[in-house]
């Protein structure tokens, strides 16, 4: 008898609750997730599209919804799959993610023939030049994205690694310094 | 010293923190300077030895130069000029390695001595006391002086600035609390009149009435010396002897044991109308206003266990520290590590061919059995690193946080009033490379700034570049719009 | 190329965590030489079970977590934790205490947080309590001090048989404590002076440590000795040790004097159960108890506090543990707010006022 009524009153208690989560999820529904407006602040921004999304936007909605890894960025590197992953609370896996150095394109000026395709498609503007002329990229507003490197026809933009100097040198983290000595 | 850390628990306490590393000053400290260094074969001549914009070089390759000559001239507000440090021929302007832990190459000028040592027509001043004080911050600059306690602060700049809000106390730093170092106790020993001189010569530039000489106790021969020198200008150089506590020599830690005073965080000593000058630095601006050398060469001390003849050489500046460990006996095979500076905050350096600067006190070599190498172990939270910190700080937690990733968790902690001074890592029985975790966290925390800039620039580019097409979207649709008009007109008027 | 040698600083203090844990055992050693001496062979049998097994139980744990087993016994901090584990029991309990105790103080209450400088809570403490709560019988079953080799000592095949084949003691080798007594005598309305007298208290002795107790807790002199000697070596700070007992000492001052009959005095309390014994080696534990020294002092204030009000009103004679442990779980609370003063900001980390009331 006891059981009965346990389990009597047990099924109500949760059939209420259920109902009142769906009523709140229905009636208190967040239209749009406050979170993808914090996660595109967090990505470059130069709608690159490397994730394989159409831009950043659609980047972070993808990641909010969990359908995209943390580590979807390359541009981003491996810092931001870090920042992306500690605010969407997700476990990360970095083995992917190539630890390389900050790169930044390059014209080589011995074979550019001006062809002006590079810095049409250049998301930051970072291109410069005019037809017919060598080209050459503001390394300060270059983010990296390849999408040169993609339609330089004479393979004259590569990405290199951004030169590290006094001024730009850091020190390194002591566990990285640790791995590298065992 | 657990006790002692309590009681200067308060605002009114004159020390916190600190430790008593092994001294080993024995080695060099009864020996006189080495003045007799041979000229090495090469000078290199780094283009950046102080804080601040490098120098710009003015002269070119294969240029003739006497000693005392401008070869750079200093750049913008805060940066120095650099001079030849003998006479000779300016072989190269080239990108050389610094004296930093990346050994990084760094634009530098290469001096090929010819032996003869022949200054260039310089300019004393018999009597600095007649010159208007600003002169005195003037000439200061032109020789190139900068802080030759380590920090290479053009010194110019901060007289000007003691002299702009008029401080009142002149402290001058003869703390070298460093283990091993002892450039600056020889040089009070030795030419103690002389500094003494350039004290009175910068409170005649500052427009102040009032300096303090503080010197560790474990120094009594340069405090009889300097007291000596100082006596005779009545109360106006005041020497005193300061506890034998590292890092005594921290310019805030001599400030408030002198003042009682904080400088505020963010401050400047100035604010509190106070202005620090290193020892070796008076002496500088001595020879350079009083008989116009600029600063071309200095005393260093070279010594560790890897060094036979571990003595004090006044070298030119430029010299390999490569030549002047040479100098002194060093023992290649011996040496597990080269330290430029104390071994508390000295720079490690893979290898000693690059540069004495302005700025470097001292080059270490060290034997394997001086160097405490093991790995570090688990934080036991023993808290002698919190007993230890001068500034006051919970290094243990800054750490936790800072291996856990949360490095803006850790700024709250105050990683920003880390002074790098070693105190923790020294007295940490776990070994614990704390220092190297703050300094990484820092340079991490300014790379992760930098790049939240160019995220926000990358952005702004993003979208004008967006708004330009639109723009142009829009422009060629009027434009179209206008043709199609016209054109219409011209078919009504063809039709008309 | 090993760590060290990247950055400064490139000389390092002597001390280290091995150093530090030899030197704490070293201070127990007189305290514990001295329980042997008068409980005989079962607290000797005792305590050797209960560190061998700690250092078992250790090794096991880092082999499971796949952590360099050898490199880490030899810090030597299972050693003193099982240690501190025996100090605290009843010196005729069973080896199984021992061994429970030691796996509870080694498994529980530090490797499953992640090791050493990751636990919460005392190690030892926990491990006590939690036998309290577990083996009341066995954990409050105290022998009476006897010199060696005199007829109440039982012999090396009796103490054997105490020890390992839970032979019952007889009947006039063991007693109540001296707080145990209180409380009981207390709880039947006889007044203290009554109690004392039947309890055959005897200030001299009791300080001494000839009386019934814990194995290693009964030398309140023994145990402050190698606090002092600790002290004097700077491996702990001044801190806790003086603010837990001058609190326990103020408050039983201050209760004693308002009704003499019903509360004991500061004496009693500075020189009975585990007062000394928690104030210079359980609260001092580096790792559970708050980096700073104003921290130091709530914390050890904190404690002496907790373990005045459970002797005086609580259901257990015995405080230090559960004290220690509450005062464990309030470290990082305390460790967030009190915090040392950073040079040049006032103790909220705002910059400090410049002169003249610029900021």
């Amino acid at each position: 008898m006891y059981i009965l009524f346990a389990i009597i009153s047990l099924t109500g208690m949760g059939l209420a609750l259920g109902f009142l989560l769906g009523a709140a999820a229905r009636y208190l529904k967040v239209e749009e997730n406050p979170l993808i407006d914090e996660i595109e602040a967090m990505m470059p921004g130069s709608q690159c599209g490397q994730c394989g999304y159409p831009g950043c936007r659609p980047a972070a909605e993808a990641l909010v919804a969990g359908e995209a890894p943390a580590t979807l960025c390359p541009p981003g590197g491996r810092a931001l799959a870090e920042q992306l992953a500690n605010k969407l609370s997700i476990d990360l896996d970095l083995s992917e993610v190539e630890d390389q150095a900050p790169m930044v394109a390059r014209v080589d000026e011995s074979t550019c023939i001006g062809c002006a395709r590079c810095y049409k498609v250049c998301p930051t503007d970072a291109l410069v030049g005019a037809p017919k002329q060598i080209h050459a990229v503001i390394s300060d507003a270059c983010t990296a994205c390849g999408k040169c490197v993609d339609v330089c026809p004479t393979e004259c933009l590569r990405l290199h690694p951004i030169k590290v100097t006094l001024r730009n040198w850091r020190w390194p983290s002591p566990e990285t310094v640790t791995a590298k000595a065992a | 010293m657990a006790a002692f850390s309590f009681f200067s628990f308060g605002a009114s306490g004159k020390i916190r923190g600190g430790v008593h590393p092994k001294p080993r000053k024995e080695a060099t400290f009864d020996r006189p300077i080495e003045t007799a260094f041979p000229l090495p074969e090469r000078l290199y001549l780094c283009l950046q030895q102080h804080a601040g914009q490098p120098a710009e070089p003015v002269v070119r390759v294969g240029d003739k130069v006497l000693k005392g000559q401008l070869l750079a001239a200093g750049q913008g507000a805060i940066s120095a000029p650099v001079h030849a440090p003998t006479s000779g021929v300016v072989t190269d302007i080239l990108e050389y390695p610094a004296p930093h832990p990346s050994t990084l190459p760094t634009p530098t000028l290469l001096l090929e001595p010819d032996g003869e040592d022949r200054w260039i027509e310089i300019q004393g001043v018999a009597d600095p006391f007649a010159l208007p004080p600003e002169e005195i911050s003037a000439r200061v600059g032109a020789a190139g002086v900068v802080g030759m306690g380590g920090a290479a602060f053009p010194s110019a700049v901060k007289l000007n600035l003691g002299r702009k809000t008029r401080i009142q106390t002149l402290l001058i730093n003869g703390g070298e609390c460093e283990p091993y170092l002892t450039c600056d106790d020889r040089l009070m020993r030795e030419r103690a009149a002389d500094i003494v001189d350039g004290i009175l010569i910068m409170l005649h530039g500052l427009e102040c009435n009032k300096a303090i000489v503080g010197i560790e106790d474990n120094k009594p021969e340069a405090y009889a010396a300097v007291s000596a020198a100082a006596a005779p200008h009545g109360g106006k150089v005041e020497v005193r002897q300061v506890p034998s506590l590292y890092p005594m020599g921290w310019d805030k830690q001599l400030i408030r044991y002198f003042t009682g005073k904080e400088v505020p965080a963010g401050g400047r000593s100035a604010d509190i109308g106070v202005l620090m000058h290193n020892v070796a630095t008076a002496y500088a601006v001595q020879q350079a206003v009083r008989y116009g050398r600029p600063l071309v060469s200095r005393v260093v001390t070279v010594s560790g266990s890897a060094v036979s003849a571990p003595r004090n050489v006044e070298a030119p500046i430029g010299t390999l520290l490569a030549d002047l460990l040479a100098f002194c006996g060093h023992r290649p095979d011996d040496t597990a590590s080269y330290v430029m500076g104390g071994p508390m905050m000295g720079d490690f350096l893979p290898h000693p061919k690059v540069p004495l600067v302005k700025g470097t006190c001292g080059i270490l070599a060290l034997s394997p059995k001086e160097v405490a190498a093991s790995d570090a172990k688990a934080c036991i939270r023993c808290s002698r690193c919190v007993s230890a910190c001068p500034a006051g700080l919970l290094p243990l937690e800054m750490m936790s946080r800072i291996r856990a990733g949360q490095l803006e968790s850790a700024l709250g902690y105050g990683l920003k009033d880390c002074i790098s001074c070693g105190s923790c890592s020294y007295v940490c029985p776990s070994e614990i490379p704390l220092v190297h975790y703050f300094k990484y966290a820092s340079g991490e925390l300014v790379a992760r700034e930098q790049n939240k800039h160019r995220t926000e620039q990358t952005k702004r580019l993003a979208e004008e570049r967006q708004a330009r097409f639109e723009r142009q979207k829009q422009e060629q649709a009027a434009l179209a719009a206008q043709r199609r008009l016209k054109a219409q007109q011209r078919k009504a008027e063809e039709a008309a | 190329m090993s760590l060290s040698l990247l950055s400064a600083p490139f000389t390092r203090a002597d001390s280290q965590v091995q150093g530090i844990m030899v030197a704490v055992m070293l201070a127990l050693l007189p305290a514990t030489a001295f329980g042997i001496f008068i409980f005989g062979w079962p607290a000797f049998f005792l305590w050797a079970v209960t560190l061998l097994s700690a250092l078992a139980f250790e090794a096991l744990c880092l082999e499971l977590a796949g952590k360099p087993v050898k490199a880490v016994l030899l810090d030597g901090s299972a050693l003193l934790s099982g240690w501190l584990v025996a100090m605290t029991l009843p010196p005729w309990a069973p080896w199984w205490i021992g061994v429970v105790g030691a796996g509870l103080g080694v498994v529980v209450g530090k490797q499953v947080f992640g090791g050493l400088g990751q636990n919460p809570f005392n190690p030892a403490m926990l491990a006590r309590v939690a036998l309290l709560v577990a083996f009341p019988l066995e954990m409050t079953t105290w022998a009476l001090p006897s010199l060696p080799f005199s007829s109440s000592a039982p012999g090396l095949f009796d103490s054997l048989a105490i020890t390992f084949a839970g032979a019952p003691a007889a009947d006039g080798m063991t007693g109540p404590t001296l707080i145990g007594n209180w409380k009981t005598e207390a709880s039947q309305g006889r007044g203290l002076s009554e109690s004392l007298v039947s309890g055959h208290y005897n200030v001299m002795a009791s300080i001494l440590g000839w009386k019934a107790g814990s194995l290693g807790e009964t030398s309140s002199l023994l145990v402050a000795l190698g606090g002092l000697w600790l002290l004097k070596k700077n491996i702990i700070t001044w801190h806790i040790p003086v603010s837990l007992l001058a609190t326990v000492a103020l408050l039983a001052s201050v209760f004693a004097l308002t009704d003499g009959e019903r509360y004991a005095g500061p004496l009693f309390h500075l020189t009975s159960g585990a007062v000394m014994l928690a104030a210079f080696f359980i609260a001092t534990d580096y790792v559970t108890s708050p980096s700073s020294p104003a921290g130091q002092l709530i914390f050890g204030a904190g404690c002496g506090l907790f373990i005045f009000i459970i002797r005086t009103w609580g259901a257990y004679p015995e405080g230090a543990g559960f004290s220690v442990l509450l005062m464990n779980a309030l470290t990082p609370v305390i460790d967030h707010y009190v915090r040392p003063r950073i040079y040049g900001r006032d103790l909220k980390g705002r910059p400090l006022d410049l002169p003249g009331g610029r900021r």
